[in-house]
């Protein structure tokens, strides 16, 4: 469970957690049969933990969402490239002063009962989401929406109070079936265990705890899927879905990077998967409590990320597969700065920064001090994450060498929370955040969101970023936006609120079988609607 | 007997409110509400949402009240609905875990006794021989040896290099389409690597507890009443010592009624299988309070059950206790 936890808390900062991809895939892919993509077979994969809810307006866990963004749809979504696309909107029009977007709807489109889609039921999410009686998570950023209309059964048209630049992929949220819930109680309906989308594939069967079957949607609007089915199985530990993997029940796993680097170079392995490799969204990061009076000078704060040999976290953890983090975006996005100050591993400019700021060891015991004051804090992490306890270890070696003296505090996900972060009751933390291509960061970074319980809880407030962030959203013009956000990076670079630790690389392998994999920054799930499997090397008939 | 049934059922009342009180409080006082955990580290919820969360689950309130409330649901047998995501009823959520691990543990159980009962009477009979040293050591390394790590080298090799077994789960996917003998096969396929496991953690206990019983009871006047007799010594051994040695075995057996529910989290884990163990750990991961209380009632109800059948089946059994119209103990 807490594993699940860490997922859901991995999933939730974008409800699609969408897959960057820097790096060509290791394997060759083997050409297309010359018969082109058939029809058949059934793709099997493994989730951690059970999805909780079919409803994706009352869920937040990883296991749902994968579900659900193959039963559902949304007005748009990303594409390969991770530019926004059409979905269930074939187009879409800003007005000229940015508050207002017309979505013109696809026509002929049906809910896997049969129903037709239209405007409606856009509306009627629209409501959804901003019902208070609905307990979502998702109600924020439709709270900006001042308005919202149905000229027609295949226009919505939607107003906001002032220009919201994450506004459009908003719209990429699943579209649930007005027919089938309005006027009922959300929390009680069957829906959240019978799913009825637009998506490609339709729920067939689930059985708590153990499997969730879906079968592909005949009269999907974009075509029937290749794949007839997709199977997920309920495997909790990584070991034995990795077992399973290896005896071929399994098609499709995230590798962990141990079992990635050392445990599948064998040919019995190779014959029968393709690995791929290529850098996530999201990022590892120490962050310092900003109201502990050790970390008000900026010069500490810079000396202990050139305490940190980051590259040394990323082989040691993460056997190599991974990127040092520079700052919160990732390195082949458009908004990346790639500018910014960096600190290289540096004990010597460590020492000789804390020295400036006042801190040195006068009673040679080790470790530096000031006003009789020794520098002795506390790391605190969240239980059930390996990599973060591990990278905890190295730091406080690597702290210890420059005379800074660091405890390492590994805590349950609940009380973590409740007992450390909420009240701000922590030194340090090292923490992670899975992000998007939505640069948007207003939340973990604006000085209006350090209340309880909201993310900003490290308490950095700066003028100048809250400035750029308020910009960042208003602004739509790419361009525009990315001088907001350079800027933005720079003043983090320059103020190492977080030490950046690191961007994991994901790391999956896929039964040799499928084709039509074709890896691009989105990932390599975003086409699977078209990957298929030759007919004599179908393996599953029925 | 009647009255004396009847009396132990009500007794139970007071026991059992005890013991939701107790729990109730306990489960409370652990960090955390499942509002946080829904909705904590989320740009999209606010603080506003976090209260209106609070204000549907009820956990507004004072901690009596909320006591009260579910108490109140409790006696018209609602367990309440599940904090967890899914707003399940908590009675749906534990009757559909509840077969497979009730099914496990009667399986283990079976296995367990039928191995350790002849082990600890051969152990006993053959004290100190080398038969007996052998189990005492091969029994011991089956109790320390961590279930998990067992668990997956077993996986590896039957079900990874010589491919006889599955490796995880309750069937097999293609479940639906095999006849009903094929089904029964698949089914037994997939408990054997579990039922072995968990059976082996437990013979150590089982056969040690016999081997005792069976050394005390041969030394008993009657043993040496029967060989005067001129018995042989196998119905010496079989019918008067080890009838007399599975006595405090319905003890046992009764104070295993509640372990029936249970499940171990790593186990079903490791063997992906939707057992008990590993609903009752998320419920309290997300400090789901109403799945919670709901398994810890069923298990509390079981266990005050459970003694009472054994004390009851022990006066049926033992002609002793009968005759003195004992109190049962």
């Amino acid at each position: 469970m807490n594993r699940n936890l860490l997922n859901l808390f991995a999933a939730v900062l974008l409800m699609f957690v969408l897959w960057g991809c820097n790096q060509t895939e290791q394997a060759t892919l083997p050409a297309a049969t010359p018969s082109g993509p058939v029809r058949g077979d059934t793709f099997i994969e493994a989730s951690i933990g059970d999805a909780s809810n079919l409803l994706p307006v009352l869920s937040s866990d990883s296991a749902s969402s994968d579900i659900s963004s193959l039963v559902y749809s949304g007005l748009v979504r990303y594409d390969k490239d991770l530019k926004i696309e059409g979905e269930l909107a074939e187009s879409w029009q800003v007005s000229p002063d940015r508050l207002t977007i017309t979505f013109n709807l696809r026509k002929g489109v049906t809910w896997h009962d049969g129903a037709p889609f239209t405007s409606a039921d856009v509306l009627f999410n629209y409501q959804l989401y901003t019902d208070p009686k609905t307990p979502t998570a998702y109600a924020e950023s439709f709270r900006q929406v001042a308005s919202a209309e149905t000229p027609d059964p295949y226009t919505f048209r939607v107003t906001y109070n002032e220009p919201y630049a994450p506004a459009l992929i908003s719209w990429g949220m699943p579209i649930h079936p007005k027919h089938l819930l309005e006027g009922k109680d959300i929390t009680k309906s069957p829906l959240s265990r019978q799913p009825v989308g637009t998506g490609p594939y339709r729920l067939s069967a689930w059985s708590a705890g153990e499997k969730i079957v879906l079968e592909a949607n005949p009269d999907y609007f974009e075509g029937q899927p290749y794949i007839k089915r997709i199977v997920y199985r309920i495997i909790p530990d990584q070991s034995t879905q990795f077992l399973e993997l290896k005896t071929g029940s399994l098609d499709f796993m995230g590798l962990t990077p141990l079992q990635f680097d050392r445990q599948t170079d064998t040919g019995a392995f190779s014959r029968l998967f393709n690995k791929y490799n290529y850098l996530n969204f999201g990022y590892s990061y120490l962050g310092y409590n900003l109201r502990s009076p050790f970390f008000q000078d900026k010069r500490v704060r810079q000396a202990l990320t050139y305490a940190i040999d980051k590259q040394e976290i990323i082989d040691g953890v993460l056997l190599g597969y991974g990127r040092v983090a520079t700052g919160p975006y990732k390195p082949d996005t458009w908004v990346y700065n790639a500018q910014v100050k960096t600190y290289g591993y540096d004990p010597i400019k460590a020492r000789q920064l804390l020295a400036d700021a006042g801190w040195v060891d006068t009673d040679n015991d080790g470790i530096v001090d000031k006003d009789g004051q020794a520098l002795a804090f506390t790391i605190v992490t969240n239980q059930g994450n390996d990599l973060r306890a591990k990278s905890g270890e190295i730091i406080q070696r690597r702290f210890r060498e420059v005379g800074v003296d660091v405890q390492l505090r590994i805590i349950e996900w609940a009380t973590f929370l409740k007992e450390f972060i909420n009240p701000g009751n922590f030194d340090a933390t090292i923490l992670g955040w899975t992000g998007g291509p939505e640069p948007d960061q207003y939340n973990i970074w604006h000085s209006s969101k350090t209340g309880p319980r909201q993310l900003n809880f490290i308490n950095y407030k700066n003028q100048e970023v809250d400035d750029l962030l308020e910009r960042g959203r208003r602004t739509f013009d790419q361009q525009q936006r990315k001088a907001y956000y350079d800027r933005f990076q720079e003043i983090l670079a320059e103020e190492q609120p977080y030490t950046f630790l690191y961007i994991p690389e994901a790391l999956p392998a896929v039964a040799k079988r499928f084709r039509g994999i074709e890896p691009a920054p989105a990932g390599i799930r975003y086409n699977f609607n078209h990957w298929y499997v030759p007919e004599d090397e179908q393996k599953y008939s029925r | 007997m009647l009255q004396y049934l009847i009396k132990r059922l009500l007794m139970m009342i007071p026991l059992l409110l005890g013991i939701t009180l107790i729990t109730f409080v306990v489960i409370h006082l652990a960090p955390g509400e499942p509002t946080d955990l829904q909705t904590q580290m989320n740009p999209e919820a606010s603080s506003e949402l976090q209260e209106r969360l609070r204000v549907y689950y009820g956990l507004d309130q004072p901690l009596p009240v909320q006591y009260v409330r579910w108490l109140g649901r409790l006696i018209r047998f609602d367990f309440g609905e599940s904090f967890a995501l899914d707003h399940r009823p908590v009675l749906d959520k534990i009757t559909e875990r509840l077969p497979v691990t009730v099914l496990l543990n009667l399986l283990s159980i079976l296995v367990i006794l039928a191995v350790a009962v002849p082990l600890g009477v051969l152990s006993a009979v053959r004290r100190n021989s080398l038969f007996d040293r052998a189990t005492t050591v091969l029994v011991f390394v089956g109790f320390a040896m961590p279930s998990f790590w067992l668990a997956l080298l077993m996986m590896d090799w039957f079900g990874v290099r010589l491919g006889l077994l599955p490796i995880s789960g309750i069937k097999s996917l293609g479940y639906a389409y095999l006849s009903f003998g094929g089904q029964m096969l698949d089914r037994v396929q997939h408990l054997i690597l579990p039922v072995f496991i968990s059976a082996i953690g437990g013979l150590a206990g089982f056969s040690r507890y016999m081997r005792s019983n069976m050394l005390e009871v041969i030394r008993q006047d009657y043993i040496l009443t029967a060989r005067a007799k001129g018995l042989s010594e196998r119905v010496v051994i079989y019918r008067h010592a080890l009838r007399n040695a599975l006595l405090p075995v319905i003890t046992i057996l009764g104070l295993s009624v509640p372990g029936l529910i249970g499940g171990s989290v790593i186990f079903e884990t490791i063997f992906a299988i939707p057992g008990m163990g590993k609903l009752f750990y998320d419920g309290v991961m997300m400090r789901d309070y109403p799945l919670i209380m709901g398994i810890l009632v069923m298990g509390a109800i079981l266990t005050l059950v459970g003694n009472l059948l054994a004390d009851i089946s022990y006066a049926l059994a033992d002609p002793r206790i009968r005759h003195s119209q004992g109190d049962g103990q």
